[in-house]
């Protein structure tokens, strides 16, 4: 146990009074640290501990004036000696219990960063335990900005994390703080991510985890589907949100005569059966898919600061659930497909997905997405890109309407397609011969 | 066919020699004594002196000679009786052999191979059991080929041997008991590519040579644990399989290397900083390692055994990387 003395802070000082108290009885004091504001008549100054341990007691009070020497507070070597327990786990736990005359070098780690004594007191006031700060100043000296992002770091819970989880919870826009880790030194993994955003895609390589979801979605009551409606409007919400906050779109739209393609269509589809006829739609899917071929600057993926064109065209399809929310699962390899085949295939993918039973890959894969709006009367739509993919094309209702060409006026069927698209990977030129490739093709539908 | 690991390599110089008449063997007692390590017993009386051709205890001599064999026109294998020894032919491997197509502007190719035994496991003390084939892995010009299977025992020669320029050929001494079940068609194999030994999804343990057995035994283990590891045998450590071993991170996102090297600038640090280069945002957890202990491979049989890269030390690495996520 040592008192704290009222310090002679100049040759003419023989009094000063206490203006504060920097600690309080049970804070822990290091050399140097800041204990006490002292006014000297001329100035208050702050005044430092030449002891450590924590404080017992506060012997002048504040507004007291006393005579240099006077003892100001006392401070017990160790937490036992004080009645308080210790705030803090205290940096060095002393083991032994008889108390040593102020042993100056017995305490601080060596390997500590040296540090200006208003510096220590801050970091004593925030908390923040020094011994981990990397200094930023002279000699390496911790500065006030250093244990501020210490702390800073330390509130904003800083969540250890691998790049892979933090890729990953950027793409689903989901918080890495808040989430538990289960990897290496409890770092936050990609499974802890998928978990976290409720997501139902498995690491298909556990067999454990697989089943669990299967017999869950097979057995879920109505309840939980009006939960799994929120849940799907949500990763709508998020993803929306996360491509028009990072994906610069630009837009093009343009008005295509259908005549050609609808008078084809009509032909086929007078040999044929009913159930066999060709819609609209297929022709403009086979279109945009081909197209996407030919200008691949619209095909492909947007990760990691650069452009990965696909060679592939697989096309996802914008399909709208009956009890709200939207799935664009892609028809794979579209522009390779005849129009029937694509036609089949779009019947059973919108089937399957209004059934919730779409496979994952068609979710995944989608290199370049179409939304037709058509169906409700909507003469145009300029979409929302789904990240990563770089492109999304709409086509609005196909409807007669006044056509002028060489001079005449005529009325044609014909339809608004429109391109969103991603202006880090192409710009208004390439989106332009991507739309009036589509309308090119549509001029040729035999050759579709 | 069952075959051991040293009769594959046999059966591969056997295939060479009767191949092509420029193919001979030569090194420190594989002809009368046939070889160190046996795997040439029997050859000389097959194919005669002229081309299994035993040599004076130099290795820089006979290392030097083989180059200017290959240089004349011959396709000569150097057998070097083990890799510590090899470092007495240093200057002909690397000043010579590895750099005479540069020196030359492309005019001089060496087409020579040299076969060496690696490893330890045997207590035959540190100047007999170092495993220094990543040291030669950092030399340009040359080729490193480290079979661990009887198929790559018995197909990599030839491969090898049809390459313009010199290569070598890693055998672990722990592997040469070893049998199993080879092929009777076994032949050449490509020495490119590094291979999955084992599927898996959840860590990529990455070796190499005489490591394979025990990464598989430790894989199998971690199946138990339930942890589905896939093993990547390297089968060349220079150049190196760069997308393999980043395929398959990219799958598991967690890797293990395990190298009987040393850990401190070793091949297992050349794989890590590939991987971290390459592959650090598919990565859900540093790379991990499992070398040999930092000193001259021990002669004691336990303290050898401690020294190395174990199945314990393997399977503690994998978790330590899955983390308890799995």
């Amino acid at each position: 146990m040592g008192d704290f003395l009222m310090p002679s802070l100049g040759a003419d000082m023989d009094h000063g009074k206490v203006v504060e108290w920097l600690v309080k009885p049970g804070d822990y004091v290091r050399r140097g640290d800041l204990v006490a504001v002292v006014d000297t008549d001329k100035t208050t100054m702050d005044v430092e501990s030449f002891q450590e341990g924590v404080v017992a007691d506060l012997l002048v009070a504040i507004g007291q004036t006393v005579p240099v020497g006077t003892p100001l507070a006392r401070i017990a070597q160790t937490p036992a000696e004080t009645g308080h327990p210790a705030p803090e786990p205290t940096p060095s736990p002393e083991a032994s219990p008889t108390p040593e005359p102020a042993p100056p070098t017995k305490e601080a780690p060596t390997n500590e960063a040296p540090m200006a004594p208003p510096v220590r007191h801050l970091a004593h006031q925030l908390g923040v335990d020094t011994a981990g700060i990397r200094g930023s100043g002279k000699n390496g000296a911790v500065t006030r900005a250093d244990v501020e992002h210490a702390r800073a770091a330390r509130r904003g819970g800083r969540t250890r994390s691998s790049p892979r989880a933090r890729g990953l919870a950027a793409e689903l826009g989901v918080e890495l703080a808040g989430i538990s880790g289960t990897g290496p030194g409890g770092a936050v993994t990609e499974s802890d991510v998928r978990r976290s955003a409720g997501s139902r895609q498995p690491a298909p390589s556990t067999p454990a985890e697989v089943k669990a979801p299967r017999q869950e979605a097979a057995t879920a009551k109505p309840a939980a589907a009006g939960e799994r409606v929120a849940s799907l409007r949500r990763a709508v919400g998020t993803l929306m949100t996360r491509s028009k906050r990072t994906i610069p779109h630009y837009y093009l739209g343009t008005t295509v005569d259908l005549r050609a393609s609808l008078d084809w269509m009509q032909s086929v589809n007078a040999r044929r059966p009913v159930a066999d006829r060709l819609v609209p739609s297929a022709l403009l899917l086979k279109a945009a898919a081909l197209a996407a071929r030919d200008v691949p600057d619209v095909n492909g993926f947007y990760s990691a600061g650069a452009f990965r064109p696909s060679a592939a065209v697989h096309l996802g399809v914008a399909v709208a659930l009956r009890h709200g929310g939207l799935v664009a699962p892609a028809i794979h390899d579209a522009d390779t497909l005849t129009v029937d085949e694509l036609m089949k295939k779009l019947r059973d993918l919108v089937g399957r997905a209004r059934a919730g039973r779409l496979q994952r890959a068609e979710m995944a894969d989608p290199t370049i997405t179409v939304t037709n709006l058509g169906d409700l009367g909507v003469e145009s739509v300029y979409g929302v890109i789904y990240p990563p993919q770089v492109a999304l094309v709409g086509f609005g209702r196909v409807m007669e309407q006044p056509w002028a060409q060489d001079g005449l006026l005529g009325v044609r069927p014909a339809v608004v397609a429109t391109l969103s698209a991603d202006h880090r990977v192409s710009d208004g030129l390439r989106g332009g011969r991507y739309l009036a490739r589509i309308d090119e093709l549509l001029q040729q539908p035999e050759e579709l | 066919m069952k075959s051991s690991y040293r009769e594959a390599v046999r059966a591969g110089i056997r295939d060479a020699l009767q191949r092509d008449p420029r193919v001979f063997l030569m090194g420190e007692d594989v002809g009368a004594y046939g070889g160190s390590f046996a795997v040439s017993l029997g050859l000389l009386e097959e194919f005669g002196p002229e081309r299994i051709r035993d040599t004076p205890l130099s290795e820089s001599g006979f290392v030097g000679a083989g180059i200017g064999a290959a240089l004349g026109g011959m396709r000569p294998i150097v057998e070097i009786m083990t890799v510590n020894f090899s470092l007495l032919a240093l200057d002909q491997i690397v000043n010579n052999a590895a750099s005479l197509l540069h020196m030359s502007g492309g005019q001089f190719h060496v087409p020579l191979v040299i076969r060496m035994t690696t490893g330890a496991g045997r207590q035959l003390g540190a100047q007999h059991s170092h495993s220094l084939e990543g040291w030669y892995a950092h030399i340009p010009g040359l080729r490193i080929l480290v079979p661990a299977t009887l198929e790559d025992a018995r197909g990599m020669l030839w491969t090898a041997l049809e390459d313009p320029d010199p290569v070598l050929i890693f055998e672990h001494g722990s592997l040469y008991n070893v049998t199993g079940e080879l092929d009777d068609g076994a032949g050449p194999v490509d020495i490119d590519t590094a291979a999955i030994r084992r599927p898996g999804g959840d860590v990529s343990l990455i070796t190499y040579g005489g490591t394979l057995p025990a990464v598989l035994e430790a894989a199998e283990q971690l199946a138990d644990a339930g942890v589905d590891a896939e093993v990547l045998d390297l089968r060349t450590l220079r150049p190196l399989d760069d997308d393999a071993i980043l395929a398959s991170v990219a799958k598991t996102r967690r890797s293990v290397v395990v190298d009987e090297g040393w850990r401190s600038g070793g091949i297992s640090a050349e794989l890590s900083a590939r991987i971290t280069e390459n592959a650090f945002y598919e990565l859900d957890a540093p790379v991990g390692r499992v070398c040999s202990a930092e000193v001259p491979i021990p002669y004691a049989r336990h303290m050898e055994a401690a020294a190395l890269p174990s199945v314990e030390r393997i399977v503690a690495a994998a978790r330590e990387v899955t983390g308890n996520g799995g």
